[in-house]
């Protein structure tokens, strides 16, 4: 598969999933376990996302890099109520720094 | 737009709160266009995903996994739309809010995003939802491309993303995105398996794989949330 390919089945999957919710009639959908599970799936997959985006290392051995200190540091942003742009803007410069400093990978 | 008239006042005050939801999320089109580039991607194909797909957590998450490599792209096809399947529920209840029929309906559901929804049912009447709707998914759609197109172009003018933390820019994000959905203890249980599943499982698997296992952790809300920490609601926090 070509990266062309999937970003576009991926858009047009997104776009569907849309549509599908303003034409289908609702008690299809509206059945409270689906509901539930279907609102926790973001919980579950960002989680996953942060933890092996933080802990794993491209080649796929784990690792605690300077990833693991961006997300510190995003965590404390985030308690002190800062706005997203400035977690993304600090995380990326906690590893900028480290790096440059030579003190993480 | 006829049908979208309250009184003066709460008018003003419902383009106000879009313009502002609309201008804050909008600008972090730049995080997403130069981890779109660090990633692999080209500048059309960062646009591609913002002006096609247009749902910031699902961009995100694609990008994300197809960093791992090409081979990953059905692995991050099946992420981005399971993050995907939240805008079907928004879509559920926007579609009574807003009763639109024909090719505005079409328009409306590439706009359902969180934002867009959280402005919508959070007001006091049905005029001013649909005001707030599509003042708030117009004003994202458009600062949300221009936006990309800016960090794709400063990303590839960047050079190696990890120098500048690039690909630790992307794990703040997701942190942030998850953040305001961690709203009770069922929540915090769901994301405390799936992020143990997927480190789990990385080693052994191929990219992408560890996240998609791991989203089988949102099974456990199939059981409700006891009475402290019940409370449910559409569309609330800041992510995309």
């Amino acid at each position: 598969m070509t990266l062309w390919t999937a970003i576009l089945v991926a858009a047009a999957v997104a776009f569907g999933l849309k549509l599908a919710g303003h034409l289908v009639p609702e008690r299809l959908l509206a059945e409270p376990h689906v509901k539930r599970v279907t609102a926790a799936l973001p919980i579950a997959l960002l989680a996953a996302l942060v933890a092996t985006q933080a802990f794993v290392s491209p080649g796929g051995t784990l690792a605690l890099d300077a990833r693991a200190a961006a997300v510190a540091v995003a965590v404390v942003a985030l308690l002190l109520r800062a706005p997203f742009i400035v977690v993304v803007v600090l995380g990326a410069a906690t590893a900028a720094v480290l790096r440059a400093l030579g003190w993480a990978a | 737009m006829t049908d979208c008239e309250p009184d003066p006042q709460a008018r003003r005050l419902v383009i106000r709160e879009s313009l502002s939801v609309g201008i804050a999320t909008g600008l972090y089109g730049v995080s997403f266009g130069a981890l779109a580039v660090a990633a692999g991607l080209d500048v059309w194909q960062a646009m591609a995903l913002s002006l096609l797909m247009f749902t910031g957590g699902s961009q995100f998450a694609f990008v994300g996994i197809v960093a791992g490599g090409v081979s990953a792209a059905p692995a991050a096809i099946a992420a981005s739309s399971l993050l995907g399947v939240r805008n079907m529920l928004y879509a559920l209840e926007l579609t009574q809010l807003l009763g639109l029929r024909g090719p505005r309906k079409l328009a409306a559901a590439h706009l359902t995003i969180d934002e867009s929804t959280a402005v919508a049912v959070s007001q006091q009447d049905v005029r001013a939802s649909r005001l707030g709707f599509w003042v708030t998914g117009a004003v994202i759609f458009g600062l949300w491309n221009l936006t990309t197109l800016a960090g794709a172009i400063l990303g590839n003018a960047l050079g190696d993303p990890r120098r500048w933390g690039l690909d630790a820019a992307a794990c703040a994000a997701f942190t942030a995105l998850l953040w305001p959905r961690l709203r009770n203890r069922q929540a915090g249980a769901i994301a405390a398996v799936a992020a143990v599943v997927a480190v789990v499982l990385a080693p052994s698997q191929p990219p992408g794989v560890p996240v998609l296992v791991a989203a089988g952790a949102a099974l456990l809300a199939w059981r409700a949330p006891g009475p402290r920490e019940a409370r449910e609601g559409a569309a609330e926090g800041s992510a995309p």
